[in-house]
């Protein structure tokens, strides 16, 4: 029996309720939403309320409601308050939509009142008789410093790894990357370190950027002017809602075409053709991991048919044959379309052999795409995410999928663009990390392999979202249990013993495992320390969506128990790294931990991003409200912030010479090691994608009801012939394994999955895909997350949870 | 000092209740209009009220009747209105028993066909036995109380609690869930 949330009336925001600017924080599309908070005795009324509406009326469709998930009690400055978020109508990014996951934004907040999110740390925790105990920040910090400083300065940096997120929202955002990017790049220049979702500290996107196209160069709007929208493995309707719903929607509705190049028949492909008609929406459902082949067969046939942008090229791009040569840092060589064409020609029938669709849907692409439309240039804006980003051989394919857009002259263009998608909104602001290298240290294999002594983790989880994971868990553990038992042996003895004998483990192969979070995660099992941190909202928080529109989302609410801002947490560890290193007689170096004397999260924004762009403070940026400015901010002008609509809208690119490159991207099938021998080893391709329903937003909807009554365990998306075959059920309990590890889900019978093709939850924290990736990834540690092969059997019959939920097809279907 | 039913406060209550009659929208009201007070009126409560006024700590819906079990085809919803004019639904027998299902066979529900994510109404595809939203795709399962197949919005269909009386009279008499585009699900 579905879930019921039995509320049958709620509180109304009087019309003096406090308005806070909020930014939604999970997903890249930063839908602008509205706050309210008032006092716990006081309320308004039908006629008389914040919304400034008659509430005793039915409201219509698209009218403002305030559904119950958007309704909690939170802590204010002490005191409890309501809370009411609700999508605003006044933002242009989503126009008053609410989705599955920010519309929950208010009951995914911690209460004590309510009971809601329960699982969020409210104070650290330190490794004390045998389980992890709540204490101080000051002695928290300290044993921190303590063990960080001794290992550093008697080995080096490099034995220190850290796993740091780099995105905006959430608990990211300028503040958060700066705070900890100036402790591990400028106070220390470490270099064993890797980003949340991947093994290493790399862009996901290094062809793109190489050729001078930064990857979010288009504004939202353009889908709404253009003539064919391109996706590719890319889910939009579910994992950016309301990008696709406000604006991709609004584009078909104005005439545009649609290209999907994916394996999976998608529910964006289904809502695209119900929106533009099935005659307009192309779907190549190609072989999974064939898309170079694809793309180059698409620019081939624009080429022959004389459908480039002449102008364009000869202006904007590399005119004189090879800019980069392929070499360890350039997995392909750069340089001008003549000299691209040489590795990429490739014709239609070699590219429907591989990619198993017809050559004549191909042609169409490429007519779609490029072929000139009452005499004028074509417009085309081109989208992709995961599918190739974490895909078969990430530099070229995306070298070649840009190379159709600088072709036909779509860069910097209304109604152009070819940009990721994203996942979390940005939030970058650190100092250089060339330090780092290219190719980036593989972090996960530096661990494997015994290398590193102690890892601090920032709202990172390997446990849920790495590759080889089994492995990775099976060590990680092992060594951090090491530092545990030595922990154990030295209880009831003075600090110093406790770190001599850390230190003394660590330096046996141990690790000592700092782990920042605002839950408790599963990595997190393996922490000797863990740091309560908070989230958006809790704190003021910057970041930028994905057309690049910053905003400020303000605090509406105070953090849960103790747990601080992860700037203000890093400047706690530099001021007891200073402390601790001056008394071991460091003065040199303890002085590389000054400059983190700041309050508020608003001194580490004014430390870092505003000394990068003046122009940009809180004060303006509340200011310009939800709608924001589009980055980069290039002045103020009467009272108003002055952005930029479009990325390299004067024809000049971000490369040295402001000329784009092209890619030559040569089609070899595989790039990463072991992936052909797996596909033809097991008898399932093992994909992974997002679900609409907690997709950025899973790791507190782990601990929401509605949620997990919906899916009470991760799914496993089967053709009904395959489960036929292994015997199962709807709802039925699956182990997914090969040589790598296993995994388990729970089975959901999809007619649309092509036989032996099926699906699961990435980052599940109850299931992880991980388990059953193999190591390998791109020349620049990129993994392939999306390539995996195995076997599956049965575990258990559906468990009575799971025998109660719907597992009709996720598709709309018009009655 | 007054009540809560007395005095100028009642009278603008009925009053306000007595012209939404007058334009036929509360023709369900009968029988529920005292209990619809909760909200309403303490929503208006002068500020200079010195004493505490009581309310229900829960909405009283209407018990309204819907049909007659015989006036149903299996898989053919049956429009109704519940727990007012404005607020559309529908009654179904689905045809095999499921949970909280009403009537002989245990297999009548009904729902709101508001859609919880923006109010547009649901279409029935009776080929699954869903709710469809023509707004931004959302499906809901009658089969399974009205969960949400997939979709945007941030609860399941609201659905209606059913007594069936020994005549066979369908009455509904509450709903699991706030309904789209009001808060209250009695106005
Ligand atoms: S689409 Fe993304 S940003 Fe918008 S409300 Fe949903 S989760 Fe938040
Ligand atoms: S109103 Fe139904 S899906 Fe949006």
């Amino acid at each position: 029996m579905a879930y019921k949330r039995q509320i049958d009336r709620l509180p109304i925001p009087p019309k003096d309720a406090t308005i806070h600017n909020v930014t939604c924080h999970y997903c890249i599309v930063g839908c602008g939403y509205k706050a309210y908070t008032w006092d716990r005795n006081k309320q308004g009324t039908l006629t008389d309320n914040a919304f400034g509406i008659d509430l005793s009326e039915q409201q219509g469709a698209d009218g403002t409601w305030m559904a119950p998930s958007m309704y909690n009690v939170v802590k204010q400055n002490g005191k409890d308050v309501h809370l009411a978020v609700v999508p605003d109508h006044d933002c242009v990014v989503n126009s008053g939509l609410g989705s599955i996951r920010g519309a929950r934004m208010a009951e995914n907040r911690p209460s004590t009142v309510t009971g809601t999110q329960q699982q969020r740390l409210t104070d650290p925790m330190m490794w004390r008789y045998g389980v992890l105990q709540p204490t101080s920040w000051d002695d928290a910090l300290d044993l921190v410093a303590q063990v960080t400083a001794r290992v550093v300065t008697e080995g080096s940096e490099d034995d220190l790894v850290v796993s740091m997120f780099d995105h905006g929202g959430s608990a990211g955002g300028y503040e958060n990357t700066w705070g900890t990017g100036k402790l591990y790049f400028e106070s220390m220049k470490i270099k064993n370190c890797r980003i949340h979702n991947r093994p290493a500290y790399n862009s996901e996107v290094h062809s793109t950027r190489d050729m001078g196209v930064g990857e979010l160069n288009y504004q939202y709007k353009d889908y709404e002017l253009t003539d064919t929208i391109m996706i590719v493995g890319a889910n939009p309707l579910e994992t950016q809602t309301n990008l696709f719903l406000n604006h991709m929607v609004p584009g078909m509705r104005n005439g545009a075409r649609v290209i999907f190049v994916e394996p999976r028949r998608t529910v964006s492909v289904n809502a695209s053709e119900e929106v533009a008609g099935k005659d307009n929406v192309l779907h190549l459902q190609i072989n999974t991991g064939t898309d170079m082949a694809l793309f180059n067969a698409i620019l081939t046939e624009i080429v022959a048919k004389g459908w480039v942008d002449k102008d364009f090229i000869a202006n904007s791009t590399f005119q004189d044959g090879i800019a980069q040569a392929e070499d360890a840092g350039h997995p392909a060589a750069l340089g001008s379309i003549e000299e691209a064409m040489k590795a990429c020609t490739m014709s239609l029938d070699e590219a429907a052999g591989i990619c198993g669709v017809d050559a004549a849907d191909i042609a169409k692409a490429a007519a779609w795409i490029a072929e000139p439309k009452d005499g004028a240039r074509r417009k085309c804006v081109t989208a992709y995410e995961k599918g190739i980003i974490w895909g078969n051989d990430n530099y070229r394919t995306i070298g070649a999928l840009v190379n159709i857009a600088l072709a036909t002259g779509n860069v910097g263009r209304e109604g152009g663009g070819v940009c990721r998608l994203g996942g979390h909104q940005e939030g970058y602001y650190r100092p250089s990390d060339a330090h780092v290298g290219r190719p980036a240290t593989y972090v996960d294999q530096l661990l494997i392999n015994g290398g590193g002594k102690i890892h601090h983790i920032w709202a990172c989880d390997h446990y849920k979202t790495t590759l080889n994971a089994s492995q990775f868990k099976r060590v990680h553990k092992k060594r951090s249990d090491m530092v545990k038992e030595a922990m154990d042996a030295a209880a009831g003895g003075t600090r110093e013993d406790l770190i001599n004998a850390i230190v003394d483990a660590v330096n046996k192969g141990g690790l000592f495992v700092v782990d920042v979070d605002i839950i408790d995660s599963q990595i997190g099992q393996n922490a000797h320390v863990v740091l309560a941190a908070c989230e958006s909202n809790e704190m003021n928080l910057t970041s930028m969506n994905g057309e690049r529109r910053l905003r400020l989302s303000e605090k509406y609410m105070d953090p849960f128990g103790n747990s601080k801002p992860d700037c203000l947490i890093a400047a706690g560890i530099a001021q007891h790294m200073e402390r601790v290193l001056n008394a071991m007689g460091k003065a040199d170096y303890a002085a590389q931990f000054q400059g983190y004397d700041w309050m508020t999260e608003e001194d580490a924004f004014m430390d870092g991003y505003n000394k990068g762009n003046p122009e940009v403070t809180y004060e303006r940026l509340r200011a310009m409200g939800n709608n924001g400015v589009l980055e980069p901010v290039v002045g103020f002008e009467n009272g108003m912030l002055v952005g930029t609509e479009r990325l390299y809208s004067n024809g000049e690119f971000g490369t040295g010479d402001k000329k784009a490159r092209f890619c030559a991207a040569g089609w070899r099938g595989w790039q990463a090691e072991g992936k052909a021998e797996e596909q033809a080893k097991y008898k399932y391709w093992i994909n992974n994608g997002r679900a609409n329903i907690f997709w950025q937003s899973q790791f507190l909807d782990q601990d929401n009801d509605f949620i997990q009554d919906r899916f009470p365990f991760p799914f496993i998306e089967m053709n009904p012939a395959d489960m036929a075959d292994i015997g199962v059920g709807p709802g039925d309990l699956v182990e997914i394994h090969n040589a790598n590890g296993a995994t388990q889900a729970m089975v959901y019978p999809t007619a649309t999955a092509r036989r032996g093709e099926t699906l699961m939850v990435f980052g599940s924290p109850a299931g992880s895909q991980g388990n059953v990736i193999n190591p390998g990834v791109n020349e620049l540690v990129l993994p392939d997350y999306k390539h995996t092969w195995a076997d599956i059997r049965k575990i258990s019959d559906a468990p009575a949870t799971a025998k109660a939920i719907s597992f009709k097809s996720k598709e709309y279907k018009s009655a | 000092m007054q009540t809560l039913l007395s005095g100028n406060l009642w009278e603008d209550y009925m009053s306000r209740c007595t012209k939404l009659v007058d334009v036929g929208r509360r023709q369900f009201l009968r029988g529920g209009s005292v209990a619809a007070a909760g909200l309403a009126t303490a929503a208006v409560l002068p500020a200079a009220q010195a004493k505490a006024a009581p309310a229900n700590a829960q909405v009283d819906y209407p018990s309204n009747r819907l049909a007659n079990v015989a006036d149903l085809t299996v898989n053919e919803p049956m429009d109704i209105e519940y727990p007012d004019a404005d607020s559309p639904g529908a009654l179904i027998k689905l045809g095999q028993a499921v949970e909280g299902g009403a009537g002989p066979d245990g297999d009548i529900v009904a729902f709101s066909t508001l859609c919880p994510h923006k109010g547009w109404l649901l279409a029935y595809n009776s080929a699954d036995s869903t709710y469809n939203c023509p707004g931004h795709f959302s499906r809901f399962d009658v089969e399974a109380g009205g969960q949400q197949v997939w979709g945007h919005a941030t609860q399941n269909l609201p659905q209606f609690t059913l007594r069936v009386d020994d005549k066979g009279d369908i009455f509904a008499e509450g709903a699991s869930d706030l309904i789209f585009g009001r808060p209250s699900n009695v106005l």
